[in-house]
């Protein structure tokens, strides 16, 4: 009677039971471990579903096409503006042109937030220096400062790439900053007992533990970079994915609107999957040590 | 050979509370000559590892001086390898490129920082296992890398702070006799920090015992089970033998009265 489950479980419990596993466990699975398991399978259902979903309420014309255009019809109009051209320029000029401001952007900040950040972390006259500035543009809208930019560099490439660099840089300095403490005091004393100069911990010891939080904080920093892109891109733009959707929203064309964030989309995670394998590669003893 | 001296050293710091000051140690007058084995043990909280710190660098005393042969001890240097509880290597580097890293700080040629990394590896039996990386490595074999880089930039001494505190008992005693053979090799100086009676009394050429509140050295013995097992290589007799037996006691009480002591002091439960 002792090892037997109590019968009388409130239902609640039940559920927390079931969606925690509280139940024996396969091989090779340790007990009562949150979240353990595999989830692509799952995670594979639930685009089709979604899919799916997205073909049955457009085919049967539950929805109109204005508020929700069919997959074939931006299918369609990622054909048309491919080839032909989309406000004089095509997809790929679009795309190309984002690119280059996003990647322009995201260049400038590691060039730029890693030193700072890993010297606020390491220096206090430099945090002394960084850290109100940072920390008070940093939850600031792009779009609260947007005029600003405008009125101080004009409306060329400059104010864009600007914004979306704002954008990345506090992330990514921050992360930088924290990542300093990544090195232990012993890692470090032990450096300065084998003849380092401060240089050579700095840079041999302190910027290469904290290199798994800077390449978050890149992640993080790009992420960000993708979301003010339509923001920079309502700067007097006359191509740039940003500019095509804001264009196409103005004569409510839904189905280039969301064309424009599906390939924003797959740019973002594309380039989300290649930092994951660089990280894999520069950074393989991550939580390991 | 050269000898470190501490003359007359007291560490304080500030306390909690503004100006208040903590006294770490007081009047510490000690000197290590070279080639001998200085083993220090005593009650939580006595200034052992302060002890330590001071002598490798990281802290400056507040009183007296520290000296290495005539120099005056004001930073961390490669005339003095630290070994550190927790091994404290560099996980992006494999097993020999953490051995020879102090040379590649200094700007020695690879070919000759290598030779020496894979002399140094060799001796701590770890010649096998140089393109390891550190996380694939038992504690006790990152123990054996880290007294390896301690080896490296050829130290005047060097200094060990319970570097056995967190291995199995079996890695520890297999280690003791390791570091036996390695000092007897090298014939360094060496500075350790122990918690255990046992490993202290095994090792030492010199035992010293450390009170608490504040931190001075209360007793001091020359031992010579080290060379006994040098001579017999047979640790489970030397450590058997009635005299260790009796020293392990007559050093086991004096700590346990002093942590006695410093319990009814604070008022704990276990006064």
């Amino acid at each position: 009677m002792l090892n037997k489950e109590p019968s009388k479980t409130s239902s609640a419990n039940k559920i927390s039971k079931r969606f925690f596993a509280k139940q024996s466990v396969m091989p090779g699975q340790q007990f009562g471990a949150p979240g353990q398991g595999v989830n692509k399978l799952i995670s594979t259902v639930t685009v089709i579903i979604l899919f799916l979903l997205w073909v049955a309420v457009t085919e049967t014309g539950l929805i109109k096409p204005l508020f929700l255009p069919s997959p074939s019809a931006v299918f369609n109009k990622f054909v048309v503006i491919s080839t032909v051209g989309f406000a004089n320029s095509t997809l790929l000029e679009h795309t190309l042109t984002s690119l280059y401001r996003i990647f322009g952007a995201f260049f400038l900040a590691c060039l730029t937030a890693i030193p700072i950040g890993i010297l606020m972390g390491a220096n206090r006259v430099v945090r002394g220096i960084f850290d109100p500035p940072i920390e008070f543009y940093r939850p600031l809208p792009p779009l609260a400062y947007l005029p600003l930019v405008i009125i101080w560099f004009g409306i060329g490439e400059t104010s864009k790439i600007l914004l979306i660099y704002l954008a990345i840089f506090a992330p990514l300095a921050i992360s930088a900053r924290s990542g300093v403490r990544s090195a232990s005091i012993e890692q470090i004393h032990a450096a300065y007992s084998m003849g380092a100069s401060a240089t050579q911990v700095v840079l041999r010891v302190i910027l290469k533990s904290a290199l798994p939080e800077i390449f978050t904080g890149m992640r993080i920093g790009i992420g960000v970079g993708w979301t003010t892109l339509v923001a920079s891109e309502m700067i007097a733009s006359t191509s740039g994915l940003g500019f095509m959707v804001l264009n196409a929203a103005e004569f409510l064309a839904s189905d280039v609107v969301i064309m424009g964030i599906i390939v924003i989309g797959v740019f973002a995670f594309g380039f989300d999957l290649f930092m994951r394998y660089l990280e894999r590669v520069f950074v393989p003893w991550k939580g390991k040590a | 050979m050269d000898e470190l001296n501490l003359i007359n050293v007291g560490v304080t710091f500030p306390g909690q509370r503004p100006g208040e000051q903590v006294t770490a140690i007081e009047d510490i007058n000690l000197t290590i000559h070279g080639g001998s084995f200085v083993v220090v043990v005593g009650a939580s909280g006595c200034g052992k590892t302060t002890l330590l710190n001071l002598m490798a660098g990281f802290i400056s005393p507040s009183k007296g001086e520290v000296l290495l042969g005539n120099r005056k001890i004001t930073a961390p240097g490669p005339d003095r390898g630290v070994v550190f509880q927790k091994h404290a290597l560099l996980p992006w580097l494999n097993v020999i490129e953490n051995v020879e890293f102090g040379l590649d700080l200094q700007g020695f040629p690879k070919d000759k920082r290598r030779k020496i990394a894979a002399k140094n590896l060799a001796l701590v039996g770890l010649q096998e296992f140089h393109n390891h990386a550190i996380y694939q490595l038992s504690g006790g074999m990152q123990q054996r890398v880290g007294i390896a880089r301690a080896l490296t930039s050829d130290p005047a001494m060097l200094l060990m702070d319970e570097p056995m505190a967190a291995l199995d008992a079996l890695t520890r005693e297999t280690i003791q006799e390791l570091l036996l053979d390695v000092w007897d090799k090298t014939n360094k100086m060496i500075f350790f920090i122990t918690h255990s009676v046992e490993e202290a009394l095994f090792l030492a050429t010199k035992l010293i015992v450390m009170s608490p509140r504040p931190g001075r050295i209360t007793h001091s013995y020359d031992l010579d089970f080290q060379s006994r097992f040098l001579r017999t290589r047979d640790a489970r007799a030397v450590k058997s033998e009635p005299d260790f037996i009796k020293m392990r006691e007559t050093v086991l009480s004096i700590i346990y009265g002093d942590e006695k002591a410093l319990n009814k002091a604070q008022g704990g439960l276990h006064a």
